[in-house]
């Protein structure tokens, strides 16, 4: 448990320091050491599919901000600028809902079960059920491509939304000069 | 997009196989081990990015590869619909695992499930490959 607290924190840290450093390219390496904490949590909470996702998606998402950062620009020049009176007042808000979340989130975790030992309804019927009604090895196979294939092509049509939208931006025919 | 150096070349097309057979071996072993079709996919999207990285590419060529993998990801969402409505044609239930399951522990068994992580894999692959093109190389018209 103490090596999770010790990867949240060092998260935190790595998340402070992609969204307050100048350099875009210095950026970008602590988001992704932010992406590989996630991983390494996946493997220390023993959940091994999700950790290769975590892995590959992250290497291919850092080749992505990379490779756009060097075809446009390394510096980032609205960090350093004096803050106007706008800025002031959405910090002040900002601050303000994130104490109200804070609490609001601390007040909700004390009602849950403690870590790891949930009651365990659903997933005991997965675990009973996933060898003999869908035959594959693989539990979280067995439950995401059958028990739960609805929710995997809703996922599918996310990164399908994705893709459309990319496409919409950087699309070249019928751009206005 | 130019390419990069003799080094990064010929270190690529050593490695280039090899990672294009891990990322088939981890799609087709999705129901035994762990893995499954989307990482699988893009680690094959990954494999492609690499090649064309080390060596660089017109943007005649970009554009047409940007097309063909638009139409690749269409069709692997087709795909992973088609078996859903097969199983609704067969026994009128919606992602039914209407295939036999075979032993357990095989590379053929548990009905649907691999043949949803091929889908799901050139899916994947396809959509990530059509985004790191459209952002990253293919020139579009903001710069004038």
């Amino acid at each position: 448990m103490i090596e999770l607290y010790l990867f949240l924190i060092f998260m935190t840290v790595a998340a402070f320091v992609a969204t307050e450093i100048k350099d875009l390219l210095a950026a970008v390496i602590s988001l992704g050491a932010v992406g590989f904490s996630v991983a390494i949590m996946f493997i220390l909470v023993q959940a091994p599919d999700l950790a290769i996702v975590q892995i590959v998606v992250e290497v291919v998402t850092i080749i992505i901000f990379v490779a756009v950062i060097f075809r446009t620009t390394h510096v980032d020049e609205t960090i350093g600028k004096k803050l106007t009176g706008t800025h002031i007042l959405s910090i002040v808000f900002f601050s303000f809902f994130a104490l109200f979340f804070l609490v609001a989130v601390f007040r909700a975790l004390q009602e849950l079960p403690a870590f790891g030992n949930p009651t365990m309804k659903v997933a005991s019927e997965y675990i009973r059920l996933g060898l003999p009604k869908a035959g594959g090895a693989n539990l979280v196979a067995d439950v995401i491509l059958d028990f739960r294939a609805l929710d995997t092509l809703g996922e599918a049509t996310v990164l399908f939304t994705s893709v459309i939208g990319v496409a919409a931006l950087m699309r070249s025919i019928g751009r206005k000069k | 997009m130019r390419g990069m150096s003799l080094i990064v070349k010929t270190i690529t097309n050593i490695m280039i196989g090899f990672i294009f057979i891990y990322g088939i071996y981890i799609i087709l072993h999705g129901h035994l081990t762990p893995g499954g079709g989307f990482a699988g996919g893009v680690i094959l999207a990954g494999a492609f990015i690499l090649r064309i990285l080390a060596f660089g590419s017109n943007a005649g060529a970009e554009k047409k590869s940007e097309k063909r993998s638009s139409v690749f990801e269409s069709l692997g969402g087709l795909m992973f619909i088609g078996i859903a409505i097969a199983g609704l044609i067969v026994a009128q239930i919606f992602f039914l695992n209407f295939l036999p399951k075979g032993t357990p522990l095989h590379l053929l068994s548990a009905g649907i499930i691999p043949l949803c992580n091929i889908a799901i894999s050139i899916k994947v692959g396809a959509g990530l490959f059509s985004i790191f093109l459209a952002l990253a190389a293919v020139k579009y018209v903001m710069e004038d």
